[in-house]
């Protein structure tokens, strides 16, 4: 059997990202599809050994530097593709994706489909479906011919589907004699500054307006992110009042964030705030005011007291 | 140091979006076009590299509704030329296959340095520029950029992984880089500079002719993902009730 | 006193030992000490008029070096009162060395224009601060905030940000026809000029509801521009875009100049102050009335149904009142409520307090907060809180939103804030405005 479905994993610094299992289980369905196998390709040694079972091959590409560096991981995988002759190739709209997707396609003359929330196999096609203009519109779109390269945006698919115990076949590619020839070299991985704080880069936000009241009361929520291991965000009043500094500030003037999940605690929801997280793909707000703004953008609402919620999430989440 | 920058015009996404009578595009009639927020970092970027090492910045577009006006706004930046390609429809969806293609084959006649262009563009659906248009001129390319250290041979990128994490490499010149944030926000042009840019300014216009398109993704439908209704989903029950529920709706993200 | 908590001490220096000599008698006291003490002069040595050169170059920025140093200014200085501020102080550290084109300094002044009524020598902060952005805008330096608003500005036609054709959207909620002139472009008497925050901002649409009812119910001849309408840009003029200002004014120009109207009527103050002072400077004249000043004369056809039953406070908006003289009017249409009992503040009229709003001050909240001790905002409403009103009214589209968050961040959600055509709208109906 030929490899038809190759996923990319996004493993720079190692760990293997949760979005990876999810290709790995939509790639079943459509190597399934396919009657073909699916494939797996991984810089370096796999980690965890084990998790990789819905995959048929596993691909390691060796003797690539430590950290990142695009050209060699594009000649690298291009040693992959060329070797798999993958029917469709899936990666995430990660900084890898972004990267590569759009240099692999065109160097292997495939087709190409970005921002991807769902792909189905309908007869031999593959039905696609993208977010465009920042989720304001879907596009469907068939392909039809291949190869073709699907950039996903991670949290599409259920990941443990893909999470599989087993052990693949392993294939070793040894890509370390020709990096030379890359035109590029990675220095090395910067680890994040966790003195300062990117709330713009967190799948996960803990946000705290105006409700609060004070100073003091803000430790109760920051409790809270901290058990989440997620960034503490605000409103503007929180950040005019001095309770937290200018880099948490979530809106207008403050920054745009764009998390998996936002938490909104005592956040009325100003057209200034909203305008800073409105495309949040969920958005859970706590508010006692049930008329308040922001449980018109918000997809879950509570009118409970934040200071009854919020320390019973705090609990749950420790234990 | 020669930079290029790719910039482009996108359909305003404070404008309600419409779908075309075909269902395959955007209403592009009374839509506003807007310069692509990315793009403008690009310039920054491009602007702050010239501050600090010395650059000659040509900004480069396609011809698309209201561009002259970003362009002229480059030029009151501090752009030293400005490049409107013609030869497509400015009133169809150029996509990035193909806008990658007209790119380059300007590009073939021009020497640079770096060319800088944004992350990526809301209607990207058939990937993000940077990637394709540096396959297309078989130079190095990074993109999620960050951090731009020029010298003469190498540019050195700071790139974000996810999470925080930062990649750092150097890359041989010339190469293709697509920035996600400049080191500062982007400039200010004052009304006054922009209008005089229009008035002693020059768009210089360059013709591409494209023979074959590469392939690209075929659009059956484009439509509105269905309203989640007006409001948000009441959670009920008591705290700990509730609590359980939000922590439920976290982990099914992947999250927690 | 110093509300902010801020203020610098006085410095003075000593006498250590100080004898006062009668010239009639010859005899001598000693008066070392105590509260007789004696301080000695200070002689001014530490400065020099080179600061400004710069800004005396400017159209409009000679008047600065005028200040003599009497300091009247100072007190009546709204940003004073939350820090250090004035034209006095910004004229010494002119001549200590700072360089107000890269000062914070430069944003502060919302050019309310209560300096300039006291000023024995005319120092015209309202044209030294915007000549002066405006060079430092070109140099780059503009606050961030403001450089959002002022692309937004450019892009939309409106502060907001707003879609363009969204202007029109209040009307609907009106429940009175509000006729387009795009539409139905036949002559007309008046010509509403909405502006911005009666256009977008949601409480300010709930003000522009009431003002077309109430034009209706008097049988006002009225219409709007609709999406056709762009801002007149006034504050974007003061805090340093007069090329966006111009910009602004060649477009309304073109669309005022396919319709036929005889008075052009606004809620916004800052409008009314660009088509009254600006606008004929650039040779475009027209009949603008601020939209108290046309209501006033009508308010005895109006057939209230009901009382407000209120006690109301009134906070005069800078721009109509000492930038353009109107005090009456608003405070007529206020009288002329039943039921209404007018408690004015200790600063009112002339002397009247500033929101904060004007000269970009709308738009540098996030910036000021680093530099007050409070927002103008909130001070303002607590000396209106302090009347005991019931109602801070208002009439100006910037202050509804400004004065209720005010009123929140300050413990007095007790205030309802209200513009004077909402009151006049609830009486006129037989509302209860509590409810």
């Amino acid at each position: 059997m030929s490899v038809d479905v190759l996923v990319i994993a996004e493993a720079v610094a190692g760990e293997v990202p949760d979005v990876t299992y999810e290709l790995l289980g939509k790639g079943r369905e459509l190597s399934d599809g396919f009657s073909g196998e699916l494939a797996l390709v991984l810089a370096g040694e796999p980690s965890p050994q084990n998790l990789f079972g819905a995959a048929d091959v596993l691909y390691s590409m060796s003797g690539m530097e430590a950290g990142y560096c695009a050209p060699q991981w594009e000649m690298s995988l291009g040693e992959v593709i060329r070797s798999a002759h993958p029917k469709v190739v899936l990666v995430s709209t990660g900084t890898v994706g972004i990267d590569l997707a759009g240099a692999l396609a065109t160097q292997f003359d495939g087709v190409l489909a970005s921002y991807v929330i769902d792909a189905v196999m309908e007869g031999g096609s593959l039905v696609v479906t993208s977010q465009l203009y920042g989720g304001k519109l879907l596009s469907e779109v068939e392909i039809d011919s291949f190869p073709a390269v699907l950039s996903v945006v991670p949290g599409s698919f259920a990941s443990d589907v893909g999470r599989v115990v087993g052990e693949p076949r392993r294939e070793v590619i040894d890509v370390g004699g020709s990096l030379s020839s890359a035109k590029g070299i990675a220095i090395e991985l910067r680890e994040p500054d966790s003195s300062g704080v990117d709330i713009t880069a967190a799948p996960l936000l803990v946000s705290v307006g105006r409700g609060i009241g004070s100073k003091e009361n803000v430790e109760l929520v920051a409790e809270l992110a901290e058990a989440m291991k997620a960034p503490l965000s605000a409103s503007r009043p929180v950040i005019d009042q001095g309770w937290l500094p200018k880099p948490h500030q979530v809106g207008k003037s403050g920054k745009k964030v764009k998390p998996t999940v936002y938490l909104a605690f005592g956040i009325s929801g100003a057209p200034e705030h909203l305008e800073g997280m409105r495309s949040a793909d969920v958005i859970i707000a706590c508010n006692t005011d049930a008329k308040a703004p922001i449980f018109e953008v918000a997809h879950y609402g509570t009118t409970l007291d934040l200071f009854d919620l919020v320390p019973e999430l705090t609990d749950q989440v420790g234990g | 140091m020669r930079i290029v920058v790719a910039m482009r015009q996108l359909a305003d996404l404070v404008e309600e979006l419409e779908v075309n009578d075909e269902g395959t595009d955007i209403d592009r009639e009374f839509v506003k076009f807007v310069s692509n927020e990315w793009d403008e970092a690009a310039l920054e970027e491009a602007l702050t590299l010239k501050d600090e090492l010395g650059a000659t910045v040509t900004v480069v577009a396609l011809d698309e509704p209201d561009v002259d006006q970003t362009l002229y706004a480059a030029l009151a930046k501090g752009a030293d030329r400005v490049v409107k390609l013609t030869g497509n429809d400015p009133d169809t969806w150029v996509r990035s296959r193909e806008r990658a293609q007209r790119l380059a084959s300007f590009l073939a006649g021009e020497s640079f340095d770096l060319l800088l262009t944004g992350v990526q563009a809301a209607d990207d659906l058939d990937g993000q520029l940077a990637g394709i248009l540096g396959s297309l001129l078989e130079v190095p390319h990074a993109a999620v950029v960050v951090g731009v250290e020029g010298s003469d041979s190498k540019v050195r990128v700071i790139q974000e992984m996810g999470g925080g994490l930062l990649g750092v490499s150097e890359l041989d010149l010339p190469a293709v880089l697509g920035i996600q944030a400049a080191k500062q926000t982007p400039r200010y042009a004052p009304i006054s500079r922009i209008r005089q840019a229009m008035q002693t300014g020059e768009i210089s216009e360059h013709e591409v002719e494209l023979s074959d398109a590469s392939a690209q993704v075929k659009v059956r439908r484009l439509y509105p993902p269905e309203s989640t209704g007006a409001g948000a989903t009441m959670l009920k029950g008591s705290p700990k009730e509730v609590a359980a529920e939000i922590i439920e709706i976290i982990k099914s993200k992947g999250l927690v | 006193m110093p509300v902010g908590g801020n203020k610098q001490a006085a410095g003075v220096t000593e006498l250590a030992e100080a004898i006062v000599t009668s010239p009639l008698s010859g005899r001598e006291w000693d008066v070392s000490g105590g509260s007789s003490r004696m301080l000695h002069s200070r002689v001014l040595t530490d400065y020099s008029a080179s600061g400004f050169a710069k800004i005396a170059a400017l159209e409009g920025g000679n008047s600065l070096e005028y200040c003599f140093g009497c300091g009247k200014c100072v007190p009546v200085c709204p940003v004073d009162l939350v820090s250090e501020y004035g034209p006095r102080k910004i004229h010494r550290a002119v001549q200590t060395g700072l360089d107000l084109f890269k000062s914070d300094e430069l944003w502060k002044c919302t050019t309310c224009g209560n300096c300039l009524r006291v000023c024995p020598k005319e120092v015209n902060m309202i044209e030294v601060m915007p000549a002066v952005r405006e060079v430092a805008m070109v140099e780059g330096t503009i606050p961030d905030e403001l450089q959002q608003i002022m692309e937004k500005t450019f892009r939309y036609g409106n502060a907001l940000g707003e879609n363009p054709r969204r202007r029109p959207a209040w009307t609907k909620g009106a429940g009175v026809d509000v006729r387009v002139l795009a539409s139905d472009p036949s002559p007309v008497d008046v010509l509403f000029y909405v502006e911005d925050y009666w256009s977008f901002h949601p409480r300010g649409q709930q003000a522009a509801q009431a003002f077309a009812r109430i034009m209706t119910s008097l049988n006002v001849d009225f219409a709007i521009l609709g999406a056709e309408e762009k801002t007149l840009g006034d504050s974007q003029r003061l805090a340093g875009e007069k090329g966006l200002f111009e910009a602004l004014m060649e477009e309304v120009i073109d669309v005022l100049a396919k319709y036929q109207f005889n008075r052009i009527v606004t809620p916004d103050p800052h409008g009314f102050n660009a088509l009254k002072k600006v606008y004929p400077k650039y040779g475009h004249t027209f009949e603008a009335l601020h939209y108290s000043q046309l209501l006033a004369p009508l308010l005895e056809q109006i057939d209230f149904q009901g009382s407000l039953e209120a006690t109301v406070t009134f906070h005069d908006p800078c721009y109509l009142g000492r930038h353009n003289g109107e005090y009456e009017a608003p405070r007529k249409i206020i009288e002329a409520i039943p039921g209404v009992k007018l408690l004015e503040m200790g600063r009112c009229r002339e002397n009247s307090y500033c929101c904060g709003g004007g000269g970009g001050g709308m738009w540098l909240d996030g910036f000021n907060a680093n530099h007050l001790s409070e927002r103008l905002s909130e001070r303002r409403v607590r000396e209106a809180a302090a009347t005991g009103a019931d109602i801070l009214a208002v009439a100006c589209p910037y202050e509804v939103s400004r004065f209720e968050d005010a009123a929140k961040s300050t413990g007095n959600e007790g205030l309802r804030v209200m513009d004077i055509a909402e009151m006049v709208d609830i009486a006129m109906r037989g509302e209860d405005w509590r409810s």
